[in-house]
């Protein structure tokens, strides 16, 4: 029943991809009859009406209180649309439990510190200090009683050593309540989707109704590594307790030993390569070209700057005063509004130098900065009297081979995550790819479109679809605005559903990819 | 199996209980009160609990603990020491406090104070008679002497114990500045034996007791001084030569700090010279008798006095309904981020209140940040404060450029610009943005709340919080109520201002309120003299004599000479004649001096006084701004230095009748406090209604009306004075 589950569960107020889960009010019944005739007849043609009845609906109802699905759950008529046989496992699951509650997972507010390359602007805050400090504002901001949190689940990628649980410490640095309780995650490049999703799992799990997601990266301070040599002597030497045992514990150093490591994870550590390098080959396996990859980055410059110039990023972006606090940071400095093709045609490729195409200008730099999100079961977000940003749909991840296409993972996730929220890529009102590398934009794009890739890969006969160029990341992406790693997911959820309401859309697709052969891919909905 | 010796049915401070282990428990636990303090009966307690020790073969040795959850002995009981009204008396009650302590020290059994929380005066004193001190490690874990704030010595020879224990550098340093000692600081003196968690603290201190008893010795510090600090020690206290240095360097500092006027800190000096010199036994009886004489002298009892309004004010609501509750407040927002408003966010941070500091851009809440971080770095530098507490007060602070996160405030208090109508605009603004139910507190010093609340929707919700410059040091918070603020809404600003750290006195609205106002008389009055030929240095250098701690006319460069010209005229108008001030201030301001914020006004600032060497040099051109001449090197004051004082003051003391004769006050007691402590009048004086009451109401009253004949109607004594000379009365009983 998947589809039509989740089909009309969204049709009848169903929460995300537990659009099935929904134990929906009697007004709720009528939409999902509509729908379930809807996806008799056919499965595209049902999802593309079905946002037209959608708009208004949930405020209809939003002092209802949920009742438990009276009628058997629909007869399964999924079979047929089912992209893949995970999708389908994913609505029998949804289906069995649809009578866990009708709430949808809000997304009440949003914020993100100015992204900043990395050593500039925020380099004197370590990466606590940016979660805190966006976490603090978000609820400032939201106007929300910091004792209605009870979760909040935040990321970083880089490591750091002075801290075990950066969940907590933000919590602390917050000054938030110290009952809220916290967990980190990492999901490399899509940390904060992980953040949101885990989340969503713990709200829809029924553990927690308010919760913040998010995360942060400080790319500047990045832990550098000692020797194995040196770490063990020093070891030694804090277990030595005479001046001989001292002595021998030194006398193995050498000079060498000395010299700081670079941290491990710049390469695959399965692979042993680097992520541009990875692009690099992803770029000439999909005959993905230099001006492909420049138009993608010139988009993304020209499309940040716009947002920045027509107000739509300070709504979204905080202040931040780094210590001495002499100088306010307010603004990305990476983004340039005088970005042009032919600047960026002459920039010289940066992993292969005869035959690369993959530049400083059409990559992703390092950058630092900070996200967070305000997520809140949809019932206790109407209790609270706010008006969500939007809601989350469905979502899924998928992973390949590191050693085939590092980054085309988020191929595989999207259709999953589509079909999941029982909607086709056509459906998407904006989508929003995460730009770790133009080329990999590119390749994934074209994978989504290719009917042999699905073929091949997906166990499609049908390619998952063509993006519309005038949907995709609208307000710019990762290579305009940076990249803090543990960020991007938080700024691309916040910015694409403000980008969805404005627009009037209904439906938007998050895609990022992810070191390891990871990738995610997000369904959001409108209010 | 353990048996209390004591009877049951009548309490006792102190009681013995025996425990198997061989330790008796001595606790210390005065019957129906929150804290132990030293009573009448503490000697005679404490020489009983003694007998049944010895008596008791079955105990080897003894813990002193409190029955007070989170403090030792807090010191002897003040009214106690308030009804000495004899010399004899009073020496008599130390020379027993001094035979019981000998006792508790001469003790064959040893006994080890375990001490949680503060261990004060006579509470220290009682620590350093046992063999044995240990401490909990917490941080309510202090040990001090307070007694010379209150104009006292300790009266239990705890100085020369502190001496012998830690040397006199140590007990010269606590006893003058009556400062606490933390446990670590203990540690390393040699004070405390050891410092442990509080759960362990019985049972470690009853360890060591019993091994005391064995004959074991007693550890050393864990880390021996450094070097230098052990060459200074023998260079300083272990030889005649050196003492005499360290005691002639203590005299003079202490002669710069009190100026002649707080007599304990020469007595407690004299102590401990007699006891480096002479011995024990010699210094006992020259401090029963400094104690004797300063317990029943003026100006203990004008500190006792100021203690107890404190302690008073610590449990008024600043309402007279006790059915009035304060509500919570966990968020205030700061509507200002400049010099005041930091410091109001800051005060409130520190004490846990979560702060929403605004301004009119991101640079300007940036100013006020760096100015709340750099309070708290200052502190953490000197260690203080963790770097973790640090980290955990900021967290408190949020700053915005809009009204977003104003919501959930519960007070908002405004620090802007003093405009009537930028206090309207913000008035307007906050209650707008911020919930119905708001406090909005004003920090004007100046403007009625009356006429800013004259254009509030709710204007119930409005008081005034009249915070004194710099925030974070100055003591008094002054609350004013306008005829319709709501009780509630007074009480919670006094709650408030309490949790902030601020003795909060509550004033009825007015021009001035209370402090602003009785300051404009002395100023003028100043100025008067300035007028009459009088230096501006002359009249600075008798009121710093008489015990202000500066003079009125570098408090005229340090509030602001515009300032004082712009309220000059309002006063006046409210007040009459009373408060005329000479042409001066306006010359001085058409002349562009402003005072020290525009680094020119009665004073030479930055580089110009840099150049003349330390101390303050007075602009010379002043004279002839004014139209004076310049005092020449030979310049004699046209008055004797009495005769200033007495001018300034007795206009400072008639203003501060006149305010109490309207009822601005709600007693002489927040008059007293808010001169004290907001505008620094003396405290060996008590107040200016206390001061009325030294001189008496008819001698005030004829000095006034002998004033008011020779320089006219600007002398016009308060309603109030005449009635109380006419009826011999006095504000305090």
């Amino acid at each position: 029943m998947a589809a039509t589950g989740k089909g009309k569960g969204r049709a009848g107020g169903g929460a995300g991809n537990g659009a099935a889960r929904s134990g929906k009010t009697k007004a709720d019944d009528a939409d999902a009859e509509a729908a379930a005739s809807r996806t008799a007849k056919g499965r595209s043609k049902a999802e593309a009406a079905a946002p037209a009845a959608e708009p208004a609906e949930p405020r209809r109802k939003s002092a209802a209180a949920p009742k438990a699905e009276p009628s058997a759950p629909p007869p399964d008529a999924t079979t047929d649309a089912a992209p893949n046989a995970a999708a389908k496992q994913e609505a029998q699951r949804a289906a069995s439990a649809s009578r866990q509650g009708p709430d949808r997972i809000a997304i009440v507010a949003g914020l993100r510190t100015p992204f900043q390359k990395a050593g500039t602007g925020l380099r004197r805050l370590r990466t606590t200090d940016l979660g805190a400090a966006v976490v603090k504002e978000l609820v400032q901001r939201a106007e929300l009683d910091p004792r209605e949190i009870g979760l909040c689940v935040y990321g970083q990628v880089v490591p750091s050593v002075d801290w075990l649980n950066v969940a907590r410490e933000v919590v602390f640095g917050a000054g938030l309540p110290r009952t809220i309780e916290a967990f980190s995650v990492s999901r490399a490049c899509a940390t904060s989707i992980q953040a949101l999703t885990s989340a969503a799992d713990a709200i829809r799990g029924g553990q927690h109704d308010v919760a913040i997601a998010g995360g942060a990266d400080s790319t500047t301070d990045v832990p550098l590594k000692v020797s194995a040599r040196l770490r063990d002597t020093l070891m030694a030497l804090q277990k030595a307790k005479t001046m001989g045992a001292r002595w021998k514990a030194l006398s193995g150093l050498s000079a060498r030993d000395l010299l700081p490591g670079v941290p491990g994870f710049s390469r695959e550590p399965s692979t042993g390569e680097q992520m541009g390098e990875a692009a690099e080959k992803m770029a000439k396996l999909n005959g993905v070209t230099r001006e492909e990859q420049d138009a993608v980055a010139l988009a993304s410059h020209q499309n940040a700057a716009r947002a920045w110039a027509d107000g739509t990023y300070a709504a979204e972006v905080m202040p931040v005063v780094p210590p001495p606090f002499d100088e306010v940071v307010e603004r990305d400095n990476i983004v340039r509004d005088d970005a042009t093709l032919e600047a960026l045609a002459k920039l010289p490729p940066a992993f292969d130098r005869r035959h690369g195409t993959i530049t400083a200008g059409n990559a992703s730099p390092l950058t630092d900065g900070a996200s967070a999100l305000l997520v809140m079961r949809e019932s206790k977000a109407k209790a609270l009297g706010y008006t969500p940003l939007g809601y989350v749909k469905s979502w899924a991840y998928a992973a390949v081979d590191p050693g085939w296409q590092l980054l085309m993972a988020p191929v595989f996730a999207a259709p999953v995550a589509l079909a999941r929220a029982g909607l086709a890529l056509g459906d998407m009102d904006l989508v929003d790819v995460h730009e770790a590398f133009a080329a990999q934009v590119v390749a994934n794009l074209k994978a989504l479109g290719s009917r042999a890739f699905a073929a091949q890969h997906l166990g499609r006969s049908e390619a998952v679809g063509e993006v519309d160029p005038d949907k995709l990341n609208v307000n710019g992406g990762s290579i305009a605005l940076g990249h803090p790693f543990a960020a991007t997911g938080g700024r691309m959820v916040l910015s694409t559903l403000r980008a969805l309401g404005k627009r009037g859309g209904h439906h938007a697709l998050l895609t990022v990819c992810a070191a390891g052969g990871l990738g995610a891919a997000v369904v959001l909905e409108a209010p | 199996m353990t048996q209390t010796t004591t009877t049951a049915d009548s309490p006792r401070a102190i009681r013995l209980e025996a425990r198997p282990d061989g330790v008796g428990l001595v606790t210390f636990d005065v019957p129906g009160a929150s804290q132990n303090t030293l009573r009448p009966d503490f000697g005679a307690d404490l020489a009983r609990v003694c007998d049944e020790l010895e008596r008791n073969p079955e105990l080897r040795a003894a813990v002193l603990v409190s029955g007070k959850p989170d403090g030792f002995v807090a010191g002897a009981d003040l009214d106690m020491l308030k009804g000495l009204t004899s010399v004899d008396a009073a020496r008599q009650m130390v020379e027993a406090g001094h035979r019981a302590l000998d006792r508790l020290a001469g003790l064959a059994k040893p006994v080890v104070a375990a001490i949680h929380g503060a261990a004060l005066g006579g509470g220290f004193e009682i620590a350093l008679a046992c063999r044995a001190r240990v401490l909990s490690s917490s941080k309510k874990t202090v040990l001090g002497f307070p007694e010379v704030r209150l104009g006292l010595l300790p009266g239990l020879n705890g100085l020369q114990r502190l001496a012998a224990l830690a040397g006199l550098q140590v007990a010269l340093d606590h006893g003058l500045t009556g400062k606490n000692m933390s446990p670590d600081k203990a540690r390393r003196f040699g004070v405390a034996a050891d410092v442990v968690p509080e759960p362990i603290l019985v049972r470690v201190a009853s360890e060591l007791a019993l091994a005391l008893a064995e004959g074991a010795a007693l550890s050393q510090p864990r880390k021996s001084p450094p070097p230098v600090e052990r060459l200074k020690t023998l260079a300083l206290e272990k030889n005649p030569l050196g003492r005499r240095v360290v005691f002639r360097q203590a005299r003079a500092a202490v002669k710069k700090s009190t100026g002649g006027r707080y007599p304990a800190p020469g007595r407690i000096l004299d102590v401990l010279e007699t006891f480096a010199k002479k011995g024990f036994e010699a210094s006992r009886a020259v401090e029963a008798e400094a104690f004797a004489e300063l317990v029943t002298g003026d100006v203990s009892a004008r500190l006792v006095g100021i203690f107890f309004a404190t302690t008073a004010l610590k449990k008024d609501t600043g309402v007279d309904d006790p059915s009035v509750a304060p509500r919570e407040v966990r968020k205030v927002g700061v509507l200002g981020a400049g010099l005041m408003g930091a410091g109001i966010a800051y005060v409130s941070i520190d004490n846990g209140i979560a702060v929403r500091l605004k301004d009119r851009d991101a640079a300007s809440v940036a100013r006020g940040l760096r100015q709340v971080t750099t309070l708290l770095d200052e502190r953490v530098k000197k260690k203080r404060l963790g770097q973790g507490e640090r980290d955990q007060k900021l967290a408190l602070l949020s700053g915005t450029s809009d009204y977003s996160g104003m919501r959930q405030a519960d007070v908002v208090v405004e620090a802007v610009f003093e405009d009537l109508a930028l206090k309207h605009r913000v008035l307007a603004e906050v209650e707008a943005s911020c919930r119905e139910d708001v406090i909005f507190a004003s920090n004007t010093s100046s403007l009625p709340i009356g006429q800013i609340a004259a254009r509030a929707r709710r204007p119930e919700n409005v008081v005034g919080m009249h915070y004194f410059s710099p925030v974070h040091k100055m003591p008094l918070l002054e609350v004013i109520t306008t005829e319709r603020t709501a009780p509630e809404v007074v009480a919670t600003a006094v709650a408030l201002g309490k949790r902030q750290g601020k003795t909060v006195i509550v004033v009825r609205d007015g021009v001035g309120f209370y402090t602003s106002r009785i300051l404009g008389p002395y100023m003028n009055e100043a100025a008067w003299l300035l007028t009459e030929g009088c230096s501006v240095d002359g009249i600075d250098r008798a009121l710093v004599a008489w015990g202000w701690p500066v003079g009125p006319l570098t408090l005229l460069d340090e509030v602001g000479i515009d300032v004082a010209a712009h309220v000059g005229p309002i006063m006046v108008g409210a007040f009459g004649e009373r408060m005329q001030p000479p042409a001066t201030v306006q010359k001085l301001v058409e002349d562009g001096r402003k005072g020290r914020k525009n680094d020119k006004g009665l004073y030479l600032y930055g580089a110009a006084a840099k150049e003349l060497g330390r101390g303050k040099h007075v602009d010379a051109t002043v004279y002839g701004v004014l139209g004076l001449p310049v005092p020449g090197r030979r310049h004699k004051e046209p008055y004797p230095v009495e005769e200033i004082q007495r001018r300034c003051v007795l206009q400072f003391v008639n203003e501060a009748l006149h305010c109490h004769g309207e009822g601005v006050l709600r007693s002489a007691r927040d008059g007293d406090i808010g001169a004290v402590f907001g505008l620094g009048f003396p405290p060996f004086l008590g107040g200016p209604f206390r001061y009325a009451d030294t001189l008496g109401a008819a001698t005030l009253l004829g000095q006034i009306e002998a004033l008011a004949e020779r320089h006219g109607k600007r002398w016009s004594p308060a309603p109030l004075l005449v009635e109380m000379a006419k009826g011999h009365r006095r504000f305090y009983g």
